[in-house]
């Protein structure tokens, strides 16, 4: 099975190396927001500074749904699903497969966002490790929480619309705890940044055991 | 079992009408307790009215969510083995979701309401309040997903399994006041607590409770059967639109295509 992950995982990130939508559009799209963000609080530098985390969480909510979309807009458009379905490969590798290739990429977008938000909104790292472990923590949830409810709209004529609106509401915890951990380890105030983190931990943990339970049933009927 | 299209059946029966005559006399009697008869709170005064609607509304969205959660597994567990793929199922698991909704929303605007009088502001990012949004807009994306065109079969095993995740929303909306700290007071009557209430405001809260009830159940089956009409309506126009197509005269190329 874990051949069978890391096989499915290398497909999608060779698609995406490939094609470039990650790098070329959805990286620069999220740093725009960061700036929009900057222009919308008129360049308020103690506003900035506040706010901070959870600008940071916003884009990365944004950023990581265009990559959801795009993550199954591969599958759909060639048919590929019909293909799974007929092949031995297990449902569950499928969706480990594609949340591992969904986290890599959500974490090469959180690798260029938090530069950014450091240098652009001035502010200072007070806990490496808990920013870190948040970091990993959100990309986590936010991969399986995608891949679950990715599936759900993917094949419908209305998914591009359809997935934020499925999609965000199951996202609000996540990005609550990592606005919340984000905030402890930017040292913008005293909170308890382990518990937030330790939530995305159990976020994605009912999710996956969800996605494992229902992915190939929801595969089935995409 | 083939599916029923008695339409007679999909239109009000005496039963149903005398559910909503009772529906409109409890509405009015729970006016009159909440308004005039229950006495005022000693802390809130006169706000405390909203109580009576507030509460039960989200007593009767938690119950539409359950009906639907319940629904969903009976309609994934079999719609593949009945000949009519167990659609009355689906269609109870959507009218009660969308009763859900509308109370959730209920309680939201009477929430925001009382939370002026009390708390001085519509709007307060305590974990009661956010969580309920939450829970509301989750539902609401149930509803879109219901109403995509798709395979109905197909995109009720969908909506089911998201309804069943969606269902986990309920019990942290419901605990949030005891998990967390929050601005909003403790649930006014729980399951082995001592109630938070008593007199005249418990039995007018409880009689809330009761005919709020009954207009819920009321809109369901109503909501129900307009799903089912919808559904023998887009039945006939199908079939109306195959038999002119049938009847259609051959056009000359077509004609002629045939000859060849």
């Amino acid at each position: 099975m874990l051949a069978e992950v890391l096989l499915l995982a290398r497909k999608d990130l060779r698609i995406e190396r490939r094609a470039k939508v990650a790098v070329g559009q959805v990286a620069p799209l999220t740093l725009l927001i960061v700036v929009v963000f900057a222009f919308a609080l008129d360049a308020n530098a103690p506003l900035l500074e506040i706010g901070a985390g959870g600008l940071y969480w916003v884009a990365v909510l944004y950023g990581g749904t265009l990559l959801t979309q795009r993550a199954f807009e591969i599958e759909t458009e060639g048919g590929n699903f019909d293909d799974f379905k007929m092949s031995p490969i297990k449902a569950q590798s499928l969706f480990l497969g594609k949340s591992l290739s969904l986290f890599i990429q959500i974490c090469a977008l959180e690798l260029v966002l938090t530069p950014a938000i450091l240098l652009l909104y001035d502010v200072q790292v007070a806990e490496w490790l808990l920013l870190i472990a948040a970091g990993v923590a959100g990309a986590v949830a936010f991969s399986v929480c995608g891949v679950l409810w990715g599936v759900m709209a993917a094949g419908l004529r209305v998914r591009s619309t359809l997935l934020p609106l499925l999609l965000i509401p199951v996202l609000a915890p996540v990005l609550l705890a990592g606005s919340r951990a984000f905030e402890t380890a930017l040292g913008i105030r005293a909170d308890a940044g382990w518990s937030w983190t330790s939530l995305m931990f159990v976020i994605a943990a009912v999710h996956t055991v969800v996605g494992l339970a229902a992915f190939g049933f929801l595969l089935e009927e995409s | 079992m083939p599916e029923r299209t008695d339409d007679s059946k999909m239109t009000a029966t005496p039963l149903t009408r005398v559910l909503g005559i009772l529906g409109i006399a409890a509405s009015v009697v729970m006016a009159v307790l909440g308004l005039f008869i229950s006495p005022p709170d000693v802390v809130q005064g006169e706000a405390v009215r909203m109580l009576y609607l507030h509460v039960p509304s989200i007593w009767i969205a938690y119950g539409s969510f359950v009906l639907t959660s319940i629904s969903s597994l009976l309609f994934l567990a079999r719609s593949k083995r009945r000949e009519d793929s167990g659609r009355h199922y689906d269609r109870l698991a959507g009218s009660a979701a969308e009763v859900g909704v509308v109370f959730t929303g209920l309680t939201l605007i009477t929430g925001m309401l009382w939370g002026k009088v009390t708390w001085g502001t519509y709007w307060q990012w305590d974990a009661r309040l956010t969580t309920t949004v939450l829970l509301f807009v989750t539902y609401l994306g149930y509803l879109a997903l219901r109403r995509l065109p798709a395979d109905p079969v197909v995109r009720g095993r969908r909506a089911a399994v998201m309804a069943l995740i969606s269902f986990i929303n309920v019990p942290i909306v419901h605990y949030s006041v005891d998990w967390w700290r929050t601005l909003h007071q403790k649930a006014s009557l729980s399951v082995g607590r001592r109630p938070e209430i008593t007199g005249e405001m418990y039995w007018t809260l409880l009689y809330s409770a009761l005919t709020v009830t009954i207009v819920g159940a009321w809109l369901i089956i109503h909501r129900y059967r307009v799903i089912r009409l919808e559904e023998i309506r887009d039945e006939e126009n199908l079939k109306m639109l195959i038999s002119s197509r049938h009847q259609e005269k051959p056009t000359d190329s077509t004609a002629a295509g045939e000859v060849s």
